[in-house]
């Protein structure tokens, strides 16, 4: 396999776009969730998105390889809410290693099949997805109690390390920790993460963590400043780091600048297809996302870009298309020693 | 060109503490300890973690950076209380926003709060105490948390008590952290332990000294690493004596510091100043600490005997007033950048007789005061109601200087001059007052043309008083098409000034597509107050502007083009498709309620104290440009305290207003007789005559089952035989002026801006109220409502009261049915400007609808065939009606 830090040197890589976007599309409807396997399961499962891996494999494997297609050199595993905490709501608690296992090997043999279609050697990376839990470690869900927690750190370890632990067996390049909201429940995924290795006494795969600026206040939904955020989570040595959701890529871009100048690692960015409309629906066109994450490359601030919430194919391609070219953000020099000047 | 990232030590809580060589010792809070302060103990132990809370403020509040925590007491379930208590702090964002050290000799108590925090912590401490492999345990677990730890210099054989065994224990801790456990050597402190000198005994005199020099070759060794310690161990031979202890522990750090000490746990509160202690204990210090002239324990014993003499002082209150002592170029600072007017005129005084010409004080002490605030500001330190009272202390510095400097026949300023105004037919202000406040405060001449400016008057005043930039606001659509107005007579008139265009309505995309093309020099859209600064700034500078300039239009060209080759993205359905797909609503169920009443009643002087209660406070605060949800802004940590002092001090205004009768409420509300004709026209019945309401449609092609909306479908169509109504209101405040101008006089900006904020709200909640009213006791459709404010401001009510020339109903023009159906200016005395604004600027107005399907939309861009038909309908011509409809138009 290809070494993604070999690739970060030479060029900026592209990160897929929306998911979900992608999937409402197929207008799929409760029986299609369901699939023949959980026609009888107790509660509703139309939304269940990760669940597709099991009962619409095909369907999420099309999706990964219209992203190939555009241009995206790592796609990202359907697995945003697959682990045993956000399953809870669907009483799929004992389907998360199941899921995340499916999800890897659907997104590397989307990945073989494409190549082979298509005579591609440009190397292309599946990302593990990660992500944030409907449940907060540092918020309180009851105004009146605000030392309460709706769950514990290793309730929330123990979740992803399992997460993981399908990811891994399942064959994936990177985990991807995104959309942050809260630092903690990030931190618990690092600490997921380092136990299963050294558990399981392999290497280390890289880790990418992408957090998310919920507004202008320029802070994370647990309240930190991108700064803190960062010092927070900078034990986990990642591959890189960067922002997510949230905002479009207008209102990303200072918070962007202020991550490259700080950051020792590489730098991602996949901002939404702009801010949802009155209709809560995203209408930035793909040429502009296109337009504004060029213009950050140009800056230098990124060698990771590409799409989350309301980002298609079409917006992945004019993102691809527009950084082709352009050198990728240098690493920092880090310094070894204190000097005054 | 890479960026070169430096091996600093970092920690954060909410906000980063960064660690850098000009970082002064970093003040570590001490007193959230249960074995140090006896206080916090019982707290914990009767489980009054709300009131322990507090003791954590007060100790960021005193300057603590970190703050520390420890929970070993025999008598706690350290684990519990641990958990207990970070999980509350991180919910005090003023507190959380540190980070924490995590303090225990019991590891799983560490761990238990390192379960807790987000951010980057330190533990304190781990140590080779019971040898390296639980060293190197506990070293893996804090290191998987990302916590920075705090070393004891501790090993088997015991704790490090002599200068080279504190070497070698921190040396070897090093080698294993860093070789093995793959901690960054900037993550790593040292605690090389302080202990208690002048004991008595001997063998203890040199432990100041070996503290010192280890700490010393410690920072030589291993530059990277910091070392800390807690101080108050130095001192404990006399306890009870604080007068005393403080002093050793000033000397301690003096030395300490010096040596390369960077933190230290300490009351951040109670540390005198070095140079402050009286000479002869300062010198007693140095000896016992230094080990100096100490034979015998000679110094220790002077020492001793001296601090039988001294009775501990009791502590004195520091006074606020300390800056009263500066010189008067401080205290004017002071006073600006505190925003306090108590000595304003009694300190420019003094300035004015202490420069040789009073126009030197503006221009001096205020103008380098304003530039501190304009700095502050900038970074964000500083909120912007603070920056409207500190432009209300230079008002009344400028007043006072202003008569001398008349006499002296000079200038008022060489300031280049900014001239404001609010264009023909709009009457709101607030956004532009706060705009000329902030730019009065960075040092321009500011002349206010107020509201309702028409363009030749702008233009001449521009040319009378030499303006360098002409800045134009507005908040109604109307107001958009007099801006290009107003750019094209500059560019026929051969003006040179930029021109600044700003408020609600406004946008860069407006500004670059419409405006900027009729103007070329130079056509800035400005997004808030606060950029209004930089913009001026790089406008004025000879040296910036061209290039300033030259990106703008390049911006703008671009966004043009955009917007121009923007093909549709939406698709439209012609208008009668749209006629078809309208909102479908079951009339055959349903039996329109009667109102109580038909025509339009007065409610005039209506109780402030009842509107009060329906105030929604939140567009108060963005008025304000302070962004967040009420009442949770007032909490919030970053804008809290400002929002805080702006919400008491409007309600200290509003009792005013209220007592003192400064404004009354007039409102009208009437119900008619209605039937639509099953499209866009609702015919009202007025005492016989026969009214119609056009209405507009939503053209845009919806999603499978949602309709294309009109006001008119919530109207029950004739050709149900149904009796339905629809209803109006209006309601406003009078009385501002009087007041407005007695604050002008008193250049108080702050109560200006402030009183018509309130204004508006007191229309809002006004509006409010009378719905309320015709839902239960008017119309009474909605009899058993029982809503609270909060679910008012929601809209969470049946029915709804769109505005014309709001999203629902854009076109402005049908104000005039609405208001002659309610009895005209007379009724309330509202007035309609050219452009249909409303005056007073605090009023409203607005159609009921009472139909239970009936909710807001934005009827959205329409085609030429609606604009066509509805032409029609309205007796207008095609370009009159374009003119009313250009944002809905292309």
């Amino acid at each position: 396999m290809s070494d993604i830090r070999k690739e970060l040197e030479k060029r900026i890589l592209v990160i897929d776009g929306a998911m979900g976007t992608m999937i409402q599309r197929h207008k799929l409807t409760e029986a299609d969730y369901r699939g023949e396997r959980f026609k009888d399961w107790a509660s509703d499962l139309k939304g269940n998105n990760d669940l597709l891996c099991l009962t619409k494999p095909d369907i999420i494997k099309g999706i990964h390889k219209q992203y190939l297609a555009a241009g995206a050199d790592i796609i990202e595993t359907n697995t945003f809410n697959a682990q045993r905490i956000s399953l809870a709501d669907y009483h799929m608690e004992s389907l998360a290693y199941e899921m995340n296992l499916a999800a890897a090997k659907i997104a590397k043999q989307a990945i073989a099949e494409f190549n082979a279609e298509t005579n591609n050697t440009v190397p292309k990376f599946v990302a593990g997805a990660i992500g944030p839990m409907n449940k907060t470690l540092s918020l309180s869900p009851d105004v009146n109690n605000p030392g309460f927690r709706a769950m514990s750190f290793d309730d929330a370890m123990n979740a992803y390390y399992e997460q993981v632990k399908g990811l891994v067996d399942g064959g994936v390049d990177l985990l991807l920790i995104e959309t942050i909201f809260d630092t903690l429940n990030a931190k618990a995924a690092i600490f997921a993460i380092k136990k299963y290795f050294q558990d399981a006494n392999k290497p280390e795969l890289p880790v990418s963590i992408s957090g998310t600026i919920t507004d202008a206040s320029g802070r994370t939904l647990s309240g930190q400043t991108l700064e803190a955020f960062y010092i927070s989570v900078m034990h986990a040595k990642p591959l890189s780091v960067g922002l997510n959701c949230a905002l479009g890529a207008h209102e990303m871009r200072p918070h962007i600048e202020e991550l490259s100048e700080m950051a020792s690692c590489y730098v991602s960015a996949y901002p939404n297809a702009g801010l949802p409309n009155a209709m809560g629906e995203y209408d930035e066109r793909p040429e502009d996302t296109g337009h504004y994450l060029e213009e950050w490359a140009q800056e230098g601030f990124v060698n990771i870009v590409g799409g989350c919430c309301g980002t298609t194919p079409d917006h992945i391609k004019h993102i691809a298309d527009h950084v082709k070219n352009i050198k990728p953000r240098e690493l920092p020099v880090m310094q070894q020693e204190l000097t005054t000047e | 060109m890479s960026n070169l990232i430096k091996p600093y030590s970092r920690f954060a809580g909410l906000e980063p503490l960064i660690v850098r060589p000009e970082t002064n010792f970093i003040n570590v809070g001490e007193r959230t300890n249960v074995t140090g302060s006896k206080k916090f103990a019982r707290l914990i132990r009767e489980n009054k973690y709300e009131e322990a809370l507090s003791v954590a403020r007060q100790q960021v509040e005193n300057g603590a950076q970190i703050i520390d925590v420890n929970m070993d007491d025999a008598l706690l379930d350290g684990v519990h209380a641990m958990t207990t208590f970070i999980n509350l702090l991180q919910s005090e964002p003023d507190i959380a926003k540190v980070p924490v050290m995590l303090d225990s000799s019991k590891f799983e108590i560490i761990e238990a709060g390192l379960k807790c925090i987000q951010g980057k912590c330190i533990v304190n401490s781990i140590s080779m105490k019971e040898g390296e492999q639980k060293f190197i345990e506990h070293a893996r677990i804090c290191h998987m948390y990302g916590a920075s730890v705090i070393v004891m210099a501790f090993d088997e054989k015991g704790q490090a008590d002599t200068k080279e065994r504190k070497i070698e224990i921190c040396h070897r801790a090093y080698k294993i952290l860093t070789e093995q456990v793959g901690y960054d050597p900037q993550d790593i402190i040292f605690d090389p332990n302080i202990f208690a000198l002048a004991t008595g005994m001997e063998e203890h005199n040199n432990y100041g000294v070996d503290f010192i020099e280890a700490t010393k070759e410690i920072k030589r060794l291993m530059p990277l690493t910091k070392i800390s310690g807690g101080v108050s161990n130095l001192s404990f031979s006399f306890r009870g004596n604080d007068h005393v202890r403080e002093a050793m522990h000033s000397v301690f750090l003096y030395y300490a510091i010096k040596a390369g000490m960077d933190m230290g746990i300490v009351n951040a509160g109670q540390l005198v100043v070095y140079d402050e202690i009286e000479p002869q204990l300062r010198e007693l210090c140095e000896d016992v600490i230094l080990n100096r002239n100490n034979k015998n324990n000679e110094a220790t014993e002077k020492l001793i005997a001296f601090a039988e003499t001294v009775k501990a002082k009791g502590k004195v209150e520091v006074k606020d007033e300390a800056w009263r002592n500066t010189l008067v170029e401080e205290r004017l600072k002071h006073a600006l950048v505190n925003g306090i007017t108590d000595y304003i005129d009694t300190d420019t005084e003094e300035a004015r007789l202490k420069y040789s010409r009073p126009l030197e004080v503006i221009e001096g002490p205020l103008m380098a005061g304003m530039s501190v605030v304009g700095d502050l500001f900038g970074a964000g330190k500083m909120f912007l109601p603070q920056v409207v009272k500190s432009a209300r202390v230079m008002k009344k510095s400028v007043a006072w200087l202003t008569p001398f400097i008349e006499a002296e026949k000079q200038e008022a300023s060489n300031a280049p001059t900014i001239l404001l105004a609010t264009v023909k037919g709009d009457v709101h202000d607030i956004g532009k007052n706060i705009v000329g406040v902030v730019l009065g405060c960075n040092g321009y001449n500011i002349i206010d043309l107020g509201v309702m400016v028409p363009a030749d008057k702008i233009l001449d005043e521009a040319e009378k008083c030499n303006a360098s930039i002409i800045g134009l606001s507005g908040l109604i659509t109307p107001s958009l098409d007099e801006m290009v107005h107003v750019a094209h007579e500059m560019k026929r008139r051969n003006m040179k000034q930029p021109l600044l265009i700003g408020g609600a309505t406004t946008s860069r995309m407006h500004t670059a597509v419409k405006i900027a093309p009729k103007y070329d020099e130079g056509v800035v859209h400005v997004l808030d107050a606060s950029r209004s600064v930089t913009v001026a700034g790089s406008l004025l500078s000879k040296e910036q502007k061209p290039e300033f300039l030259n990106n703008i239009n390049k911006e703008y060209q671009k966004l043009k083009e955009d917007f121009e080759n923007k093909k549709p993205v939406k698709q439209f359905l012609s208008f009668a498709d749209a006629q078809q797909n309208k909102a479908k609503i079951d009339w055959t169920n349903y039996q329109p309620a009667v109102p109580a009443y038909t025509g339009a009643k007065s409610y005039d002087n209506y109780d402030l104290n009842e509107l009060r209660k329906y105030i929604d406070w939140q567009p108060f605060f963005i008025a304000w440009e302070l962004h967040g949800k009420f009442p949770a802004i007032l909490s919030d940590e970053k804008v809290g305290v400002e929002a805080t002092k702006l919400y008491n001090d409007a309600n200290l205004m509003l009792d005013q207003i209220i007592k003192e009768q400064w404004l009354t409420a007039k409102g009208t509300a009437g119900f008619w007789k209605a039937n639509s004709d099953g499209k866009d026209t609702v015919t009202v019945s007025n005492n016989g005559a026969t009214v119609n309401l056009e209405f507009l449609r939503q053209q845009i092609k919806k999603a499978e089952g949602q309709p294309n909306s009109s006001l008119a479908d919530f109207i029950a169509p004739a050709e149900t035989n149904l009796q339905d109504y629809i209803g109006a209101f209006s309601v406003t405040i009078h009385g501002i002026e009087e007041h407005i101008k007695r604050f002008e006089a008193a250049h108080d900006d702050y109560s200006k801006i402030t009183l018509q904020a309130l204004a508006d709200r007191l229309a809002e909640a006004f509006a409010e109220l009378l719905h309320e009213r015709t839902r239960k006791e008017f119309w009474a459709y909605a009899k058993d409502e029982q809503l609270s404010n909060e679910d008012l401001i929601k809209e969470s009510y049946t029915g709804i009261r769109p505005a014309p020339g709001y999203p629902a109903c854009p076109d402005h023009t049908e104000k005039y049915k609405l208001f002659s159906l309610l009895g005209g200016e007379a009724a309330t005395g509202i007035h309609l400007t050219e452009s249909l604004a409303m005056y007073p600027a605090a009023s409203v107005c607005g159609w009921y609808f009472a139909h239970p399907e009936s909710k807001y939309f934005g009827v959205g861009k329409i085609e030429k065939d609606q604009l066509e038909d509805y032409t029609k309908r309205k007796g207008m011509s095609i370009d009159e009606a374009t003119k009313w409809l250009r944002p809905i138009l292309e």
